[in-house]
C-alpha cells in the first residue's frame, strides 16, 4: 500500500492527475483515488511495467496492460516505485501454468455447477449439427491418443475414403503433423472448410498419401470435384518456407486443386503492426493527419482487411462453386484459425448467436490448437511468440457487426468482454497451448469455463436489434471488403480512455429499453390477470365507470424507475455531467497558447483556471 | 429566354439509366426546363428519376459508335450515367443539360417557377424574424437593443436590416465602427448565455492598416459588451502571421494597446479553395472502391477534411468554453466575418444552448448565423466537389459546418430533436433546391430578388408535420446543459451518409434503423398500456 499516488491522464497535456492510494493485491492492483472510484488491474493483464525517469513530484511508473489500458502513476517516493516495480515485475509474469489466477480463483459455485459449466459447449454435438459424420465424411479415432498430432485435438472428422495409413503418411508430410481435417461442413452445398499445416514440399518432395488425403477431400464433395487450396501467407513467405524444406502444393502433383495464395503477414509483422498502432493512439495531442498518417504505416487496417478478404475469398468458392476448401498458413493455428472461423461465421448464422460464436472460438481456435499461451504471453516466455491473432479476428468480427447491425446475436461488449478474459488467465477455457497440455493442466477438473459466466450474464452482451430471421439472404453474409469500411476500432483500443468515447450510447439505450419492454409486457400480463380476477370477484356488483374523483395517485412501480445502464463501462448513457471541458483536449489549447506567451498571461485573465 | 430555345431534343426513347448502388434501367428520358426526368418503362412498377438542373455539378459525353454516354456529376456527390442512343440526340442532349445547369440568372432558377404541392400551414419566410428571436432576450436584459441602422443595407451590404448591439451606443456610431470594419461588418450579437450572461460577438477584421489605426467607437462598442472588472476575448480564424499580413492590404487586427481588456487568440481555420480542393480530394478518395488500405488512409489523410473538421470544432469549443467555463465574452471574427466566423459561432452555439438542438431551434440558427448573417450561399455553393471551375469564392463552408454538427451529434445522439437525415437534407438543399431559402448572397439580395414573395422557404416544407417525421431523432430527450464534443482524431469519423452515400449499399444500416425506432415505440405504447392498466386496477380497488 502506497498513499499519495497520482494517477495521471494519459492525454492530459497538463500533466492532470488524482491523488490516491495504490494496493497491491495477490492478484490485482487496486488505486482508489479521493473520491473513492476504484481502479482494479488484474496482474495477468499487465503487459509492460516501465519506470521513468524521475521527475520533481515522483517517480513515474507507467503500466500498459494486453486490454490496451495504459495507466501513469506518480509515486512520491522512489523506493516505494522501485517496490511496486519490482512485485509488478514478479508478479505479472509466472513461471507456472499452476500459478496462473484460473487456479485460484473461486466464485462460490458448487462443484456440480462447475462441472456442467464445462459441459456446456460440446464439440461433438457441433459436428452432428453440422451433419457429420455421414456418407462422405467420418469421425477418425486416429488421433484418439494425441499420437498423430498432439496440438489436434482427439476428436477429428476425415473424408470417409481416408484411411488410416493416409492419415498417417499424410500427417507424416505436414508440419507438425496436423494433417488436413474438417473445420467445417456445409450441409446444403456438401462442401467441406478443411484445415492443416504446409507441407513439408521443400523444392521437389511430395507424398502420396498426403495428395491421395486432398483427392479424398474433394472426392467427398459431390457437386464440385474441385477443390481449393487456399495457401494464407504471402507467396514469397512460402517460397522462402521451402528452403526449409517446407512449403506449398505443387498444382501438378494434385489433381483437381486451384491452389491460391493471400497473403496475411506472419505474427512477427502482425505483433509489430499493433505496436506501432498503440504508439500512435497513445501519443499526446494527437493531429488528424499523425493519426491516420500512423494508422496507415501502422498497416493494422490492412492486415485486418486482409483475414476479412480471404475469408470472402473462401464463403464465395463455397456459396457460389459448391467447391470445398482446404486452408493453411505455417503451422495452420493462427492464419487459418482465422480464416476458418471468420468463413464458417460469414456463412453460417449459428455462429452469430452467442452459444454459437462460443462454440466457434471452441472449435476452430482453442480445439484445433491456438496457441494462446505462447500468443498471449500467459507465462513468461518467448516475447517473439506473442501476437494479436485472436485479438484481429474479433476486430474482423466487430466489422463485420458494424455492416449488418441485425445479423448478430451479440454486442460489441460481448467481444470485448471475451477479449478480456483471453488475457485474464481467470478461466481454465483459454489456458495452455492445445488441447493436450490443458488436459495435463486439469482444468476442466480445477478450473472453471468462462462460458456459463457469459451466458449469465448474457443481457449484457445482446444485440437489442439482432433478428434471426428477418431476411433469409442473410444466411450469407457477403461483407462490403472496400478499405473505407474498415473503421479504428476505439472501444477496442481505448476502452478505458473515457473522454474519447461518444457520451450517450444508443445501443445502451436501445438495450435498456428492449430490456424494458419485456418487463412491460410481464407486467401488462400480470396486470390484466389481476383486472381479470377482479372484475371475477365483483361480478355480482356491476362496475361503476368513470370515476368523478381523480384517480388515486399511482406508485411508481420499479420497473418505471430509470434501469441502471448494463454495460459498467458505459455508465453513463444518459448523464452529461461527466462530460466537462477538461476532459477534451481543446481546453488545453488556451494554456498551451498561455505558457508559448507567459508575457501575455496575466492571473486576473484566469487562464489558468480555464483548464482546471 | 425561353427554356425551349436551349432544348433542342426534349424526349429520348431507349435509354438506359445508371445509377449507383441500383441496377440499370431502361426507360425515356426528357428534358424540362429544370429537371431532367428519367422514366423507366416498366408499365408495373415504374422508377422515375427527377433530377434538377441546377444540382448538376459537371457532365462528361463519350462515344463509342453511335451510342453516347453522359455522365452526370451531382452536387450531392452522386454519379449517374446515361447511355442514349443516337449521336445527335446525344449531343443535344448533352448541351442543354450543360447550358440549363449554368444558368446565369437566379430569376431562371427553379424557385421562381416551383409551385407547392403541399399546404403552406406557416410561412417560413415569417417563421424567424429579428424581431421575434430577439423577444425573448429583450426580458431578460436592457443592455442590447435592436438597431435598423441598415435598414436601408447602406450601411452594411452583407447585413439583415436589423441587427442586435450594446444599448449603450448609438447608431451615430455604429455608422463610424461599420466605416472601421471589413465591408461594414461591425460587431453585432450573435449569442447570449442566459446562464452567465456572456455573450458572443462576431464581426469582420478591423481595418487598422500598417500604422495601426485605431477606432474610438470600436472599442467602445465591445467595451461596453463587457461586465464592470472583467476581460474578454478575441478569437481571430486565422494565424497570427496571417493577420499580420492582412494589414498590408488595410485589414488587421485588434492591438493590446487600444484594446487592454481583450486577450487575442489566433486559431487558424483554413477557407476558399483550401476547402474546396480538400472537398474535392475527399470525395474522389470515397468513390474509388479500389484504393488498397494505404492508398485509401493516405488519400483520406490528404485530403486533410478530418483536419478541417477538427480544427473548426476546437474553436468553437474554445469559444464556448471561454463562455461557460471562464465567463467571459466573445468577439469571433476572421477576415470578413462570413465564413468561418459564421461556422465557430453556430457550432459554439450548439454546444452551449440546448435550443439550437431542436429542429425549429436549429432553424432559427441557420436562419440567423448563416442566411442573415450574410454567408454567401449562392457563390459557396454554386460548385460542389465535381466542379472544374476553381473559381475562389466557391468553397464547402457551410457543408464542413454540418459535417462538425454531425460530429457532435454521433456523440451526444440523445441531445439533439433532429437526425442526420436533416443534415444531409440541409446540404442537398443549400447546393440544389426547389425553395428559395438558399438563394442569394445576403438579405440585401434576398430582398432585391422579392424572394419571399416570389419563391417558397424551405422551411414551410421542413416543418409540415408530414415532412418534419422524417428528420425526427426518436431517441431525443431534451436536456439542458451544456455538451462538450471529443476532438480527438479517434473521436471523429468520416461522415459517411454524405460521403459514402452512393457508394456503400445502406440497405442494413436502414434497417437496423428502423429496427431501432420500432423499440423505442413499442416502448412508449407499452408504457402508455401498463400506466392504463394500473390506473384501471387502482380504480377498481378502489371501488370494490
Amino acid at each position: 500500500q502506497v498513499e499519495q499516488v497520482k494517477l495521471l491522464d494519459r492525454f492530459s497535456m497538463s500533466n492532470k492527475s488524482v491523488t490516491g492510494t495504490l494496493y497491491l493485491t495477490a492478484t490485482h492492483l487496486l488505486f482508489i483515488d479521493s473520491s473513492q472510484r476504484e481502479t482494479w488491474i488484474l496482474h495477468h493483464h499487465i503487459a509492460v511495467v516501465e519506470k521513468l525517469p524521475l521527475t520533481t513530484s515522483g517517480c513515474p511508473l507507467v503500466i500498459q496492460c494486453k486490454n490496451f489500458r495504459v495507466v501513469h502513476f506518480v509515486i512520491p517516493r522512489e523506493r516505494d516505485c522501485h517496490d511496486i516495480y519490482n512485485s509488478l515485475l514478479q508478479l505479472s509474469r509466472t513461471a507456472k501454468y499452476e500459478e496462473l489466477y484460473a487456479f485460484s480463483y473461486n466464485p462460490k459455485q458448487k462443484e456440480t455447477e462447475r462441472v456442467k459449466g464445462w459441459e456446456l459447449i460440446d464439440l461433438s454435438e457441433e459436428y452432428t449439427r453440422m451433419g457429420v459424420p455421414n456418407a462422405n465424411w467420418q469421425l477418425s479415432d486416429a488421433n484418439r491418443d494425441y499420437k498423430i498430432c498432439e496440438t489436434y485435438p482427439r476428436e477429428l472428422y476425415v473424408p470417409g475414403t481416408a484411411s488410416k495409413p493416409i492419415i498417417v503418411g499424410s500427417s507424416k508430410f505436414r508440419s507438425k503433423g496436423r494433417f488436413p481435417v474438417l473445420s467445417y461442413y456445409h450441409k446444403n452445398k456438401e462442401a467441406a472448410i478443411c484445415r492443416c499445416s504446409q507441407p513439408l514440399s521443400g523444392f521437389s518432395a511430395r507424398c502420396l498419401e498426403d495428395e491421395h488425403m486432398l483427392q479424398a477431400i474433394s472426392k467427398a464433395n459431390p457437386l464440385n470435384r474441385y477443390m481449393y487450396v487456399m495457401d494464407t501467407r504471402p507467396k514469397l513467405n512460402a517460397i522462402a518456407n521451402r528452403a526449409a524444406g517446407k512449403g506449398y502444393e505443387n498444382e501438378d502433383n494434385y489433381s483437381n486443386i486451384r491452389f491460391q495464395f493471400v497473403g496475411i503477414e506472419n505474427i512477427h509483422v502482425m505483433r509489430s503492426s499493433l505496436q506501432k498502432l498503440l504508439e500512435v493512439c497513445g501519443t499526446k495531442d494527437l493531429s488528424v493527419n499523425d493519426f491516420l498518417s500512423g494508422l496507415e504505416s501502422s498497416g493494422w487496417l490492412r492486415h485486418i482487411k486482409a483475414v476479412l478478404d480471404a475469408a470472402v475469398f473462401l464463403v464465395k468458392a463455397i456459396a457460389v462453386e459448391s467447391a470445398s476448401v482446404l486452408v493453411h498458413c505455417s503451422d495452420g493455428w493462427d492464419r487459418t484459425s482465422q480464416v476458418c472461423s471468420l468463413g464458417a461465421l460469414l456463412l453460417d448464422s449459428y455462429y452469430r448467436t452467442i452459444k454459437g460464436f462460443m462454440v466457434l472460438i471452441e472449435k476452430d481456435w482453442i480445439s484445433f490448437g491456438h496457441k494462446f499461451s505462447d500468443r498471449c504471453c500467459q507465462l513468461d516466455g518467448d516475447p517473439k511468440e506473442i501476437s494479436p491473432v485472436f485479438t484481429q479476428f474479433l476486430e474482423s468480427v466487430w466489422n463485420l457487426t458494424e455492416q449488418f447491425p441485425q445479423a448478430f446475436e451479440y454486442n460489441e461488449a460481448f467481444l470485448l468482454q471475451i477479449h478480456e478474459h483471453v488475457h485474464s488467465c481467470q478461466f481454465g477455457n483459454f489456458l495452455g497451448n492445445c488441447q493436450k497440455e490443458r488436459e495435463e493442466l486439469k482444468v476442466k477438473e480445477k478450473t472453471y469455463s468462462l462460458w456459463p459466466f457469459l451466458l449469465n450474464e448474457q443481457k449484457k452482451y445482446r444485440n437489442p436489434l439482432y433478428n434471426p430471421d428477418f431476411s433469409p439472404e442473410l444466411t450469407l453474409l457477403e461483407p462490403n471488403t472496400a478499405s473505407f469500411n474498415f473503421k479504428f476500432w476505439r472501444n477496442m483500443y481505448h476502452q478505458f480512455d473515457r473522454s474519447m468515447h461518444p457520451r450517450q450510447s444508443v445501443l445502451n439505450l436501445i438495450m435498456n429499453m428492449n430490456e424494458q419492454n419485456k418487463q412491460l409486457e410481464e407486467d401488462i400480463k400480470e396486470l390484466e390477470a389481476k383486472i381479470k380476477q377482479r372484475n371475477g370477484q365483483l361480478d355480482a356488483v356491476p362496475v361503476k365507470e368513470c370515476p368523478r374523483s381523480a384517480p388515486p395517485a399511482l406508485k411508481t412501480p420499479p420497473c418505471f424507475k430509470k434501469q441502471q445502464p448494463l454495460i459498467p463501462v458505459n455508465d453513463a448513457v444518459r448523464t452529461i455531467e461527466g462530460s466537462n471541458t477538461a476532459d477534451n483536449r481543446y481546453s488545453e489549447f488556451v494554456e498551451e497558447f498561455s505558457k508559448a506567451e507567459p508575457a501575455v498571461v496575466s492571473l486576473e485573465y484566469g487562464v489558468a483556471r480555464m483548464t482546471c | 429566354m425561353e427554356f425551349a430555345e436551349l432544348i433542342k431534343t426534349p424526349r429520348a426513347d431507349n435509354v438506359v439509366l445508371h445509377q449507383p448502388l441500383s441496377q440499370a434501367l431502361e426507360g425515356t428520358l426528357c428534358l424540362t426546363g429544370h429537371h431532367l426526368i428519367f422514366s423507366s418503362r416498366r408499365r408495373d412498377n415504374a422508377e422515375e428519376l427527377w433530377l434538377l438542373h441546377s444540382n448538376i455539378d459537371s457532365i462528361e459525353k463519350r462515344f463509342v459508335g453511335s451510342l453516347g454516354t453522359i455522365i452526370i456529376k451531382c452536387k450531392d456527390l452522386r454519379i449517374i450515367q446515361l447511355d442514349i442512343p443516337g449521336m445527335e440526340e446525344c449531343l443535344n442532349i448533352a448541351n442543354s443539360i450543360e447550358a440549363l445547369s449554368t444558368l446565369d440568372s437566379v430569376t431562371l432558377m427553379y424557385p421562381f417557377f416551383y409551385r407547392p404541392m403541399f399546404e403552406i400551414v406557416e410561412d417560413g419566410w415569417r417563421s424567424f424574424l429579428p424581431e421575434q428571436e430577439f423577444g425573448p432576450l429583450s426580458l431578460m436584459t436592457t443592455e442590447w437593443r435592436l438597431s435598423y441602422v441598415n435598414k436601408e443595407f447602406s450601411v452594411c451590404p452583407s447585413y439583415p436590416p436589423v441587427v442586435v448591439v450594446p444599448e449603450s451606443v448609438n447608431d451615430e456610431e455604429l455608422r463610424k465602427v461599420a466605416m472601421f470594419r471589413q465591408g461594414g461588418r461591425f460587431p453585432v450579437l450573435s449569442y447570449y448565455h442566459t446562464k452567465n450572461k456572456m455573450v458572443i460577438m462576431r464581426s469582420s477584421q478591423p481595418l487598422t492598416g500598417t500604422n495601426g489605426k485605431r477606432c474610438r467607437e470600436d472599442e467602445k462598442l465591445i467595451n461596453a459588451t463587457l461586465r464592470h472588472g472583467t476581460r474578454g476575448y478575441i478569437i481571430d480564424t486565422r494565424s497570427l502571421n496571417i493577420a499580420q499580413q492582412a494589414r498590408a492590404k488595410g485589414g488587421g487586427f485588434e492591438q493590446e494597446v487600444h484594446y487592454p481588456l481583450w486577450r487575442r487568440i489566433h486559431k487558424c481555420i483554413e477557407r476558399f479553395n483550401i476547402l474546396q480542393e480538400s472537398l474535392i480530394k475527399l470525395v474522389e478518395a470515397c468513390n474509388d472502391q479500389s484504393h488498397n488500405m494505404d492508398r485509401w488512409l493516405s488519400k483520406l489523410e490528404a485530403s486533410n477534411w478530418l483536419t478541417h473538421v477538427k480544427e473548426t470544432l476546437t474553436t468553437a469549443c474554445l469559444v464556448a468554453q471561454c463562455i461557460d467555463r471562464e465567463a467571459t465574452s466573445v468577439l469571433v471574427h476572421g477576415t470578413e466575418g462570413t465564413d468561418s466566423t459564421l461556422q465557430v459561432t453556430s457550432l459554439a452555439q450548439i454546444i452551449l444552448d440546448p435550443r439550437c438542438r431542436t429542429v425549429r431551434g436549429f432553424e432559427s440558427l441557420v436562419t440567423r448565423e448563416w442566411l442573415q448573417a450574410g454567408h454567401p450561399f449562392q457563390q459557396r455553393c454554386a460548385q460542389s466537389a465535381y466542379s472544374n471551375s476553381k473559381q475562389k469564392w466557391e468553397a464547402p463552408v457551410f457543408l464542413l459546418f454540418l459535417d462538425c454538427v454531425w460530429q457532435i451529434l454521433r456523440q451526444f445522439p440523445c441531445s439533439f430533436e433532429f437526425n442526420e437525415q436533416f443534415l444531409i437534407m440541409l446540404f442537398e438543399h443549400a447546393y440544389a433546391s426547389q425553395f428559395g431559402t438558399f438563394l442569394g448572397n445576403n438579405e440585401n439580395e434576398r430582398s432585391k430578388l422579392k424572394l419571399p414573395q416570389k419563391t417558397m422557404s424551405l422551411w414551410s416544407w421542413v416543418n409540415s408535420s408530414e415532412e418534419l417525421k422524417k428528420f425526427l431523432n426518436p431517441l431525443f430527450e431534451a436536456n439542458s446543459l451544456v455538451i462538450w464534443p471529443s476532438v480527438a482524431p479517434q473521436s471523429l469519423l468520416l461522415w459517411e451518409g454524405v460521403f459514402l452515400r452512393w457508394n456503400r449499399p445502406s440497405k442494413h444500416l436502414e434497417e437496423a434503423q428502423k429496427e431501432t425506432v420500432r423499440i423505442i415505440n413499442v416502448n412508449k405504447e407499452l408504457q402508455v398500456k401498463v400506466n392504463a392498466l394500473r390506473r384501471q386496477l387502482a380504480e377498481l380497488e378502489t371501488n370494490g
